[in-house]
């Protein structure tokens, strides 16, 4: 009887699609439950490190910036910063500061404290390393304890913030792996969850056809205007991605034109239409697919949309790529048979199967989203297991 | 059973190899929920594509659900599509309706 009541809250909880994930005061929910150790600038990073260093639970996070950036890379370093502390995946957060750097731990505490998790702070020019790195593991310690007691509970997938990414791609990624990474997305946004497309480079040639899914006139131009802020970039630094694109063995290889090599990535954000643009590292404020600007560096990308609040990120490949974010899982995808052999350590699915005609892009897809939910319930990805901490901000200006 | 052409998006007119097809060869597609066969009137290199109707001059060539660029060119079905019978739209047109 017990046993049959189970099944049925088993069943239940199946039909609203949830994961097993970790309820936050502010309403959010993670699929870890990491401490987070941060350095608010290069100089105190050596001490960072050794706080967190064989604590289980605690995440070291390897922040070289936060002092000496101009214009908005001084926005854009504190937002991607703040970012990682407000994300779900975050259970308690230790700033380590120097002391006399533009981002103080105490500015970045209190933004990340409006979430209502527990932030605190050294600083080395109160105390020397030795203290400050004796006083950090000890805060460390007791906000991993309290971690550790935290279970999981079921929610809703709605509540998922889908990252999405590919790099190292061949002729597999556009034909197969994308178009199943699309399925999946298609089902967390009917599930009323989160997709983030993002690299915005690689819009370039097929950005009216994004644009035309705009679900306003507004997001329409904000979408084109991204667009024309990266070609502008480009171009001042000699490079025209328009021209000499398909290149030569794009097109040997059956790629006819711009839009179509473009498509192939766009696509594994599904076919939803896109209901808001944000900037690098910040937050989507709406559900649905939506679209955030970052370039197209694999490690600058996954960073931005962790940053913007991405429990779990997907990530396509056809040559292969191990990278890994330091608190989200990310899953990696693969259509080439080949290099899922070479690789085995590094993929965590095989969808090959689509260009041996044996399994449907639909089949794929789902068999994705059910990966993504396992993965938010706990279960490790191969990034994870291999201990990679990824994590590389993308900035605008020089460092003075 | 195993398909040898994919084509990806239901509202597609091209569909492309998975594996080097030879002429006059008869392929099975499946598009959503029905399938077409095809008989290629040329050659088609894996990742190559290939119309599944005919189309005009002037016409999309549409994959992933959208226009990848225009036929320059009267294209038959089992016919390969590429350069040679496909350009790009210019970019100011593109943005015209914006």
């Amino acid at each position: 009887m017990c046993m049959y009541i189970m099944l049925l809250a088993d069943q239940k909880r199946r039909n609203m699609r949830s994961f097993e994930g970790y309820a936050r005061g502010d309403g959010k929910a993670g699929t870890r439950n990491y401490v987070l150790v941060v350095p608010s600038v290069g100089c105190s990073q050596g001490a960072a490190q050794t706080i967190a260093r064989g604590i289980r639970g605690a995440v070291f996070l390897p922040n070289i910036l936060g002092c000496g950036q101009i214009g908005e890379d001084r926005g854009l370093v504190k937002r991607t910063l703040v970012g990682f502390g407000m994300n779900p995946n975050i259970f308690s957060v230790l700033i380590v500061g120097n002391g006399c750097e533009q981002l103080s731990a105490d500015e970045l505490g209190k933004a990340i404290a409006s979430t209502g998790k527990r932030v605190e702070s050294v600083v080395i020019q109160d105390m020397g390393t030795k203290k400050a790195v004796s006083l950090g593991r000890r805060i460390v310690k007791e906000m991993c304890a309290h971690a550790a007691k935290l279970v999981r509970e079921p929610i809703p997938v709605s509540e998922l913030i889908l990252g999405t990414e590919c790099g190292g791609s061949d002729y597999t990624s556009g034909l197969a792996s994308n178009p199943a990474v699309g399925v999946a997305s298609d089902l967390l946004v009917a599930e009323n969850g989160t997709v983030i497309l993002s690299e915005t480079p690689e819009l370039i040639g097929a950005e009216h056809l994004v644009a035309r899914r705009a679900r306003t006139p507004e997001i329409a131009g904000q979408i084109l205007k991204t667009v024309a802020w990266w070609e502008r970039q480009s171009v001042a630094a000699g490079q025209n991605i328009r021209e000499g694109n398909p290149s030569p063995g794009n097109i040997a290889g059956g790629l006819t034109t711009l839009e179509e090599k473009s498509l192939g990535c766009i696509y594994k954000g599904g076919t939803s239409s896109l209901e808001e643009v944000i900037s690098y590292a910040s937050s989507p404020t709406k559900k649905g697919l939506v679209y955030m600007d970052t370039p197209a560096h694999d490690i600058e990308q996954l960073t931005g949309m962790v940053a913007g609040g991405s429990q779990i990120v997907v990530f396509t490949t056809g040559r292969g790529t191990p990278i890994g974010s330091p608190i989200a899982p990310v899953i990696k995808i693969t259509a080439n048979r080949d290099t899922y052999r070479t690789m085995r350590e590094n993929m965590d699915m095989d969808v090959s199967s689509i260009l041996q005609g044996s399994e449907k892009v639909r089949e794929a897809g789902n068999r994705i989203f059910q990966e993504i939910i396992s993965v938010s319930s706990g279960k490790p990805v191969k990034a994870e297991k291999l201990g990679y901490r990824d994590f590389c901000m993308f900035t605008v200006n020089i460092n003075i | 059973m195993g398909y040898r052409a994919i084509a990806i998006n239901k509202k597609d007119n091209v569909a492309t190899a998975l594996t080097s097809l030879g002429k006059d060869t008869r392929i099975s597609v499946e598009i959503h929920d029905r399938t077409e066969t095809i008989k290629l009137l040329s050659d088609i290199p894996m990742g190559h594509k290939f119309a599944l109707q005919d189309m005009e001059e002037g016409d999309p060539v549409i994959k992933y659900g959208e226009p990848i660029g225009q036929c320059t060119a009267k294209i038959c079905s089992g016919e390969h599509v590429h350069v040679h019978n496909v350009i790009s739209r210019p970019k100011e047109e593109k943005y015209e309706e914006f």
